[in-house]
C-alpha cells in the first residue's frame, strides 16, 4: 500500500447532499491542514477513522479557525465572530459529535462555544483512540516498537485545561509498553511555550527560549522518542531538537502517529 | 472587674478598627465589575475540604506543604480556643467552657500540642526566610518591605504560640490540683523543669489575647491576610476548567447585531470599556484574588515565561493589582483621581504579552488564583482599545479574518493535507 496516496475523506457538504448523516465530525483544524508536519498527524487519524470504518465526514473549506489565538491574544471580537460562523455551518448541518486532533480546538469548542450557542460533545482524539482500543476495536502491532523508549509531553490544553493525562499515556503504554516520565510531568508539566498565542509571536526577552527549556527536559529521559498531541507542542519540540542537533537521535511523534503506525497504516 | 472592663474596653476598640478596614475594603470592592454567579454549592463545599482544609495543593511541595499544613490545622484548633478566652475576658472567670468534658479536653490537649509545634516551625520558618536560598522568595515585587512584613507575621504568630504556651504552664501551676482540661506540652515542661510558672498566667493571658488583637488588625494590610480569606477564596473560587475564557457578553451584542443588523440593540448595557485597563475594570473575583494572595510564590516558580529569565511573574500581577487599588480606591473615595493605570505604570505590556497561558500558575496556587484570565483581560483592553498587539499578533488577526487560519493559505487549500 502507497502511504502517500490520497486518502479518501467524507466532506460534510456531500454527505449533506446525499441526505445522509454522520455520527463524528472530525474537526481537523488549522495546522491539521496547513502544517507541513502537522498535515501527517490529520493523515494518520484520518486513516485510523476510515480503518474504523466509521461514519464521519470533515467540514472541508467550510472548516474555518476556531478563533482560540486571537482570543488567547485578547482580540474577543474576532474570536466571536469566528465561533458564530462556526457554529452556524455546525449546527446547520446538526452536528452533534467532534472529534479534535488539535487541543486549543478541542477546548475552544468544548468550554468556549456552548455559551454562544455551540453545544457539541467535543472528544479529544485521544480519549477517542483510548475508548477504542480498550474496545478491541484497533489491533496494535507492538513487535516494531517494543524495545524503543519513550517519553510523552503533556500539552497544556489537554492536561491542567481539561485533566486528561490518562489516555495519551494508556496509548503510548499499548504500543511501546511503558512511558518514561519527565521530571515535569502531568500537571506540572512545562509548557512548550507556543500557548496562548506565542507561536504567532516573537517572544519576549529572556534568557532562553522556553521550548529550549522543555527540550531539555525531554533529552535528559535519553529517550528514542517523545510523544506530543498538539501541534503547537509538536512544533516547539521539533524545533528544540533540532537546535540541539538532536534529530537523528529523538523523533517526536503524535499520538495519532503512533498508533497509525502500529497498524501500519 | 477591672480586668474585665479593660478587656472589654480593648475588644470594642478592636473590633472598631476591624470594622473600619471592612468598610474600607468593601468601598473597595464596590468598584469592581461582576464575575461570576456564585452557583453549585456542594462542589464548592468539596473543593473547600479538599484544597483548603485537606491542603491538597500545598502538599504539592511535600516537606513544606506538610509543615504549613499542621500550622493550619493547628490554628483551627487553638482560634476555638480564643473563642474561650474573648469569653473568660467579658465575664471575668476562668476555662468557662470545661464543661464540655471530653471535647473540651481534646480541643485543650490539640491546642497545647499544636502551640508548641507551631513554635518549633515558626522559628524553622524565620531561619528559612533569613538565611536560606529560596528562589520564590525573590523577584521585583519581594520588595523589603514584603519581607518585613512576612518576617514580622512569624513573629507574631511565634509569640502568639509562645504566650499560650506561657499561659498554660501558669494556669497548670496555679491549679496543680484541678486542672481543667488536658496540656500534655505545658505539663511535660513543668514536670521536668519542676518550677512555678503561676506568676506568669496573667501575663500570658493579656499577652496572648492582645497580640490576637493586633494581629487581627494588622492582617488587612499584610500579605498575611489570607489568614482570613484564603477559606473563602477557595470557595467562590472558579470552578470552570482552567483553561476556559470566559466570553465577553458585551462583544457577542456587538457581534449579533454585526451578523444579523435587524437585531434590536440594547442601550441600557451600554460598556465603557473593553478588557481591563486599571481597577476599576476588573471583577470582585480578581481583587478578592490579590488580597487573599499570600505571595508564596509557588505561581511565579513554575511560570514558564519567568523560569526563562522574561519579566513576567504571575505573583506581581496580584501584588500590583492590590497596591494599585490601595492608591487608586483610596482617591475616588476622596473623590479625586491620577493619570495613572494598572497597565504600564504597574503592570508592563512586556509582562502582559509574555503569558503562555499554559496555567501552571492557577494548577500550583494553593488559594485558586487565576492568573491567565487577568492577564488576557488586560490583552482585551490593549488589543480592542487601543489596537496595540505585537506586530506578530496583528498579522495572525489579518489572517484569521482574511483567510479563516491563523497563517497565510488560502481556504480553498484546507483539504491538501489529504492528497
Amino acid at each position: 500500500m502507497n502511504k502517500d496516496t490520497k486518502i479518501d475523506i467524507p466532506i460534510m457538504a456531500d454527505v449533506a447532499a446525499k441526505g445522509e448523516q454522520v455520527e463524528y465530525l472530525y474537526w481537523v483544524g488549522c495546522a491539521g491542514a496547513f502544517d507541513l508536519r502537522y498535515q501527517k498527524v490529520a493523515r494518520s487519524f484520518a486513516k485510523i477513522l476510515n480503518h474504523l470504518e466509521l461514519r464521519y465526514a470533515v467540514l472541508g473549506t467550510e472548516e474555518s479557525c476556531t478563533g482560540d489565538a486571537a482570543k488567547r491574544a485578547g482580540n474577543e471580537m474576532l474570536f466571536q465572530m469566528q465561533a458564530m460562523q462556526n457554529i452556524e455551518i455546525l449546527n446547520g448541518y446538526n452536528i452533534k459529535k467532534i472529534i479534535c486532533t488539535c487541543p486549543h480546538c478541542y477546548n475552544t469548542l468544548k468550554n468556549e462555544y456552548p455559551d454562544l450557542g455551540g453545544h457539541y460533545e467535543v472528544i479529544n482524539y485521544t480519549e477517542f483512540l483510548d475508548d477504542q482500543i480498550k474496545k478491541g476495536n484497533l489491533n496494535l502491532d507492538k513487535n516494531p516498537f517494543e524495545n524503543l523508549s519513550i517519553t510523552y509531553h503533556d500539552p497544556c490544553y489537554l492536561g491542567r485545561g481539561n485533566k486528561i493525562y490518562d489516555a495519551p499515556r494508556n496509548i503510548v503504554k499499548a504500543v511501546y509498553g511503558e512511558v518514561k516520565e519527565m521530571k515535569r510531568s502531568k500537571s506540572s508539566a512545562l509548557c512548550c511555550g507556543a500557548g496562548g498565542a506565542q507561536m504567532f509571536k516573537e517572544a519576549e526577552k529572556g534568557d532562553k527560549e522556553v521550548f529550549i527549556e522543555r527540550t531539555e527536559d525531554v533529552l535528559e529521559q535519553k529517550v528514542d522518542k517523545v510523544a506530543t498531541a498538539c501541534p503547537f507542542c509538536m512544533t516547539m519540540l521539533t524545533d528544540g531538537i533540532k537546535f540541539k542537533n538532536k534529530e537523528t537521535e529523538v523523533e517526536n511523534l503524535d499520538i495519532a502517529e503512533i498508533v497509525s503506525q502500529a497498524l501500519d497504516l | 472587674m477591672i480586668k474585665q472592663t479593660l478587656f472589654t474596653v480593648v475588644l470594642l476598640i478592636t473590633l472598631g478598627v476591624f470594622v473600619w478596614s471592612v468598610f474600607r475594603l468593601r468601598a473597595f470592592f464596590k468598584l469592581t465589575k461582576p464575575a461570576y454567579p456564585i452557583k453549585n454549592i456542594s462542589a464548592r463545599i468539596t473543593r473547600t475540604l479538599n484544597v483548603a482544609f485537606g491542603q491538597s495543593k500545598i502538599f504539592r511541595k511535600p516537606v513544606i506543604g506538610f509543615m504549613h499544613a499542621l500550622v493550619f490545622w493547628g490554628f483551627l484548633v487553638i482560634t476555638l480556643g480564643s473563642i474561650e478566652m474573648v469569653f473568660d475576658g467579658l465575664v471575668g472567670s476562668d476555662r468557662s467552657f470545661a464543661f464540655m468534658g471530653i471535647f473540651y479536653d481534646v480541643i485543650m490537649a490539640s491546642g497545647d500540642v499544636f502551640a508548641f509545634i507551631i513554635l518549633v516551625f515558626i522559628i524553622l520558618f524565620i531561619i528559612r526566610r533569613s538565611f536560606m536560598n529560596i528562589s520564590r522568595f525573590k523577584g521585583v515585587e519581594v520588595t523589603p518591605k514584603t519581607n518585613l512584613d512576612a518576617q514580622l507575621s512569624l513573629y507574631f504568630i511565634g509569640f502568639l504560640m509562645l504566650s499560650l504556651l506561657v499561659f498554660n504552664l501558669g494556669y497548670i501551676s496555679n491549679h496543680s490540683n484541678e486542672v481543667l482540661g488536658v496540656y500534655p506540652v505545658s505539663s511535660k515542661i513543668i514536670q521536668w523543669t519542676s518550677m512555678d510558672f503561676g506568676a506568669l498566667q496573667e501575663s500570658g493571658w493579656w499577652v496572648h489575647i492582645l497580640l490576637i488583637f493586633v494581629f487581627a488588625n494588622y492582617l488587612p494590610y499584610s500579605k498575611h491576610f489570607h489568614v482570613f480569606l484564603s477559606i473563602p477564596n477557595v470557595f467562590l473560587s472558579n470552578l470552570e476548567p482552567l483553561t476556559k475564557y470566559p466570553n465577553l457578553e458585551s462583544i457577542t451584542r456587538e457581534v449579533k447585531l454585526m451578523l444579523d443588523p435587524e437585531a434590536a440593540y440594547d442601550e441600557s448595557e451600554e460598556v465603557t470599556r473593553f478588557g481591563v485597563k486599571d481597577i476599576e475594570d476588573v471583577t470582585w473575583r480578581n481583587y478578592m484574588d490579590s488580597l487573599a494572595c499570600t505571595q508564596c510564590g509557588r505561581c511565579t516558580d513554575v511560570c514558564p515565561a519567568n523560569i526563562t529569565g522574561k519579566r513576567l511573574s504571575p505573583r506581581k500581577i496580584f501584588v500590583d493589582l492590590r497596591h494599585r487599588m490601595n492608591e487608586k480606591g483610596t482617591l475616588i473615595l476622596k473623590g479625586e483621581d491620577d493619570t495613572k493605570s494598572l497597565i504600564r505604570d504597574y503592570i508592563s505590556e512586556e509582562e502582559i504579552w509574555a503569558c503562555t497561558s499554559c496555567n501552571a500558575c492557577a494548577q500550583e496556587c494553593p488559594i485558586e488564583i487565576s492568573h491567565p484570565n487577568l492577564i488576557m483581560d488586560m490583552r482585551r483592553y490593549l488589543v480592542m482599545e487601543e489596537a496595540s498587539a505585537p506586530a506578530g499578533l496583528n498579522a495572525m488577526f489579518a489572517n484569521i479574518e482574511n483567510n479563516g487560519a491563523p497563517w497565510q493559505y488560502s481556504p480553498e487549500d484546507r483539504m491538501k493535507w489529504a492528497e
